[in-house]
């Protein structure tokens, strides 16, 4: 089994959750309220995240809150911007071809 | 002469797609043909160091391009295009995928669909290129196919893809 950043941000429940804990640190009750799945399959989207390092859990008194960590989301940035450069490279070719391309049909 | 032409990266991660737009300084019907014509895109198709080699190419709706990613040790991957909706000289859609030399696709590695679409700007040509993927995981290994090389090129503007992400 998958646990990366990429296995984490593949499902839209996770997604789902980690805009959520972007904006505040929050406690697995708190979350599971925001959706209609089981508190089971969220403590269990909770757990995938933080194998993968994108949540860190926090004791304050008896509550247990769960911070994004944003490094990690760097990794994924890191692949799209790979990606980016694949179609900046690409393109760039294109211009040398179509430079070839007038001149040939001037 | 050098003019600054429109260069969009947009990731919309709640679809899984990803739309790039670009301006390309030529006529709309160079840029089309640049786009379909097997004997251009070998040209400019593969980022470097990988060239594009095609094995067949049939531009019309219902029909294929099947060709090779030919990296700098000869290490070679086969992709396959379907064409599905050709209008001409302003857009066509098509599935693309891996696939083998004999043209079988292989349905474990990333498929996508692309839609492609030209707008006429006189001397120069805007071309918008939306890929969709079924997971963002395919869009991850797209990546990782054959593309280690220009890894550490890919750093610049970081921090500014950070701070989005973050602020998201």
């Amino acid at each position: 089994m998958r646990r990366d950043v990429f296995h984490a941000i593949a499902d839209p429940t996770r997604r789902a959750i980690l805009s959520l804990i972007a904006i505040q640190a929050m406690t697995p009750n708190a979350l599971a309220d925001h959706f209609h799945t089981t508190r089971q399959a969220v403590s269990n989207h909770i757990k995938i995240l933080t194998e993968c390092q994108l949540l860190k859990k926090e004791q304050s008194g008896r509550e247990i809150f769960y911070h994004l960590q944003p490094d990690k989301m760097v990794e994924i940035d890191t692949w799209l911007q790979q990606f980016k450069a694949q179609w900046v490279d690409r393109y760039q070719q294109l211009d040398e071809v179509l430079i070839h391309l007038k001149n040939n049909t001037k | 002469m050098k003019q600054q032409l429109l260069m969009d990266f947009a990731v919309n991660k709640e679809n899984n797609s990803i739309a790039v737009r670009r301006e390309f300084n030529a006529p709309l019907t160079l840029v089309w043909d640049a786009f379909t014509k097997s004997e251009i895109l070998d040209q400019w198709w593969a980022p470097k160091p990988w060239k594009t080699r095609t094995k067949t190419m049939d531009f019309r709706e219902g029909g294929h391009w099947h060709y090779a990613m030919v990296g700098p040790n000869e290490e070679i991957h086969w992709a396959w295009l379907d064409y599905k909706t050709i209008q001409f000289r302003k857009r066509f859609t098509g599935f693309d995928a891996f696939a083998d030399g004999d043209g079988n696709l292989n349905r474990d590695m990333p498929m996508s669909t692309m839609e492609v679409i030209f707008a006429d700007k006189g001397p120069i040509t805007l071309v918008e290129f939306n890929i969709s993927y079924d997971d963002l995981a395919q869009l991850e290994t797209t990546v990782a196919m054959g593309f280690k090389d220009g890894l550490t090129t890919a750093m610049e503007g970081l921090d500014a893809l950070l701070a989005l992400s973050t602020n998201a």
